[in-house]
């Protein structure tokens, strides 16, 4: 608690003192997480071998898919440290047979021919969920969702082409209802002032956590009450 | 001939010379304000006509250096190239012509020294203060006895009931601390509520798995549990592999969260620290497993999606209050009273600012902007 003080201190101070040692304390202290972080990685992997080897040793429900995570993290790591990466070389070179076959070092082919499609995968399933999640949110079952459900239409229809063309034959002088302007309204004003008034707000949540753990008063993060 | 010569020439420099300084010309130097040292500033005022000047340094008003060729449209330039606090040196500002010869040159020296308080951040200096007094304020008034309202959250209210829910099903709960490390606030305010949570699952003899995608928050993450079950006297019952790591990968994190919620049924989902695009993801598969759902992020981009898909949600600040709503200690309720007032002065200073910019008065703007 002592550390967390004093660090915690030195940090506000810190953004009002440009002298030194003040004006570097904020870059060095990131550079000491992320050395504590880096070694905290191996944390990181030891846990996931041990969970994955306990649950295929106890043969848990669906147990041969841990077998595929351990065998797909163990492959990456054995291509990586033995042929490296395209920025780093390895233990041994690659091969022309190798090279010819993959096209480039084993590790980045898994990487970019396997790796980024099933992440592109998951995210893609965003806009599934989205408009599952939309379904439900837009249903007016109350004044507030029946706002909702207006502005939601009407920067939906304002962002798209269709927009356009439905507005389009309303006059100049009136151009505050064309629906591309209105969504541009709703988004500019409405949507920026409720997005800022949270930012604020979770910018005092952040200054209170900080002097409550600053000042001792909040423990849990430390495993206290 | 000779005569007329000379004395159109003595006229012209005359007339030049009173265009120079009907025009303010102006060149001087200073050291850089508000810095660590090491730089010095430069500005002039110099006719626009002028194609091109030069900027010379020296340290001995001898020997100079071309250090920068700059336009008259600049304005300003700050010199921070090997310059020794203490040291003074020597500027010259040699005006061009266009054919690159010297017409005129200004001379000015500076020191540069490193200053002990940023001024440019005392609009911060007196919000920080303010805050922080209003906050200290109400811990101790708490501390004192004082009586403090803090509104009921229905989703930290809720808690307790999904704990029991999940007992009586006889299915864990799932608790996501976000996708950031431990150098962000939210992921820490999740880690809070994550002590008062494991408490209440050891108190009622229910399980909760923890996947975490940073290594750091792992080993908090499991010391937190474990301490939670010490003080609720059941130690024995701690399993240390129901906080696990998964991977950094945002994507990957994601897939094996989802499998866990499809496999284990939780009865109840906490997603609680700073959630990206993944927050969607994570919540329309609690809510297609009919878990109770609670959330929340201080991301205003993510609010709406765990709003569409979750039960209870806790907006913004709301997160960042959990933790001292859920502990019920005077001090730490009083902290969240001092945020209303910091919350006040926010408003107050809003509303005043847009008041006086309609009334065409930039000063608070000015203040709070460029300080």
């Amino acid at each position: 608690m002592l550390i967390t003080f004093l660090v915690g201190a030195l940090i506000i101070v810190s953004e009002f003192i440009p002298h030194k040692p003040f004006n570097n304390l904020s870059t060095s202290l990131e550079g000491w997480f992320l050395i504590i972080s880096g070694f905290a990685i191996i944390l990181g992997q030891l846990s996931l071998f041990k969970v994955n080897i306990i649950k295929i040793h106890r043969k848990a429900p669906n147990w041969p898919y841990f077998i595929i995570a351990l065998v797909s993290f163990s492959v990456m790591v054995i291509c990586g440290i033995l042929w490296g990466t395209q920025q780093q070389p390895g233990l041994i070179p690659v091969s022309d047979k190798m090279l010819n076959f993959f096209g480039v070092k084993p590790f980045d082919y898994i990487f970019k021919y396997l790796f980024e499609n099933l992440s592109a995968t998951m995210f893609s399933l965003l806009a599934f969920f989205m408009a599952s999640a939309s379904y439900r949110a837009f249903r007016a079952r109350s004044p507030e969702s029946t706002l909702l459900l207006i502005a939601a239409v009407l920067v939906m229809l304002g962002r798209t082409t269709i927009g356009s063309t439905l507005t389009g034959w309303i006059p100049e002088s009136l151009g505050f209802l064309h629906l591309p302007n209105i969504a541009s309204f709703i988004m500019k004003y409405p949507n920026t002032a409720g997005q800022r008034a949270i930012m604020i707000c979770a910018g005092l949540g952040v200054i209170g956590s900080s002097l409550r753990i600053i000042l001792g008063i909040e423990r849990s993060y430390l495993g206290g009450k | 001939m000779k005569k007329f010569f000379f004395c159109f020439f003595i006229s012209f420099m005359f007339i030049f010379y009173i265009q120079l300084v009907a025009q303010d010309i102006s060149f001087t130097a200073q050291d850089n304000p508000n810095d660590d040292g090491g730089a010095i500033l430069l500005e002039w005022n110099i006719p626009l006509s002028y194609p091109e000047m030069i900027i010379s340094r020296s340290i001995d008003r001898e020997n100079y250096i071309e250090i920068a060729a700059v336009s008259p449209l600049l304005k300003t330039f700050i010199d921070d190239e090997n310059i020794e606090d203490g040291q003074e040196y020597f500027y010259k500002l040699s005006v061009l012509n266009l054919e690159g010869e010297t017409i005129e040159s200004f001379s000015a020296s500076a020191l540069a020294k490193a200053e002990w308080f940023n001024t440019d951040k005392i609009s911060l200096l007196i919000m920080t203060i303010l805050l922080g007094s209003s906050i200290t304020y109400f811990i101790f008034s708490a501390r004192k006895g004082k009586r403090l309202y803090i509104r009921k959250i229905s989703g930290l209210d809720t808690i307790e009931e999904a704990v029991g829910r999940a007992t009586e099903m006889g299915k864990p709960l799932l608790f996501v601390p976000g996708i950031m490390d431990l150098d962000d606030m939210q992921t820490i305010a999740g880690l809070n509520i994550l002590g008062h949570l494991a408490e209440k699952v050891a108190q009622y003899d229910s399980t909760i798995h923890v996947p975490v995608c940073r290594s750091m928050v792992l080993s908090t993450a499991k010391e937190i549990v474990k301490e939670a079950y010490l003080r609720a006297g059941r130690p024995d019952a701690f399993k240390p592999d129901s906080v696990f790591y998964l991977t950094d990968d945002q994507f990957g994190y994601v897939a094996g969260v989802d499998g866990i919620i499809l496999r284990e049924k939780p009865a109840a989902t906490f997603y609680l620290g700073a959630f990206y695009a993944e927050s969607l993801i994570l919540a329309e598969t609690g809510f297609e497993s009919g878990a109770i759902q609670i959330a929340g992020t201080a991301m205003p981009t993510q609010i709406p999606f765990f709003v569409a898909a979750c039960d209870y949600t806790l907006i913004g600040e709301e997160l960042f209050a959990a933790s001292a709503y859920l502990s019920n200690e005077p001090n730490q309720l009083g902290s969240l009273k001092g945020q209303d007032v910091g919350k006040a002065i926010i408003i107050i200073t809003l509303l005043v600012g847009v008041v006086l910019e309609m009334f065409g008065i930039h000063f608070l703007k000015d203040f709070l902007a460029t300080h």
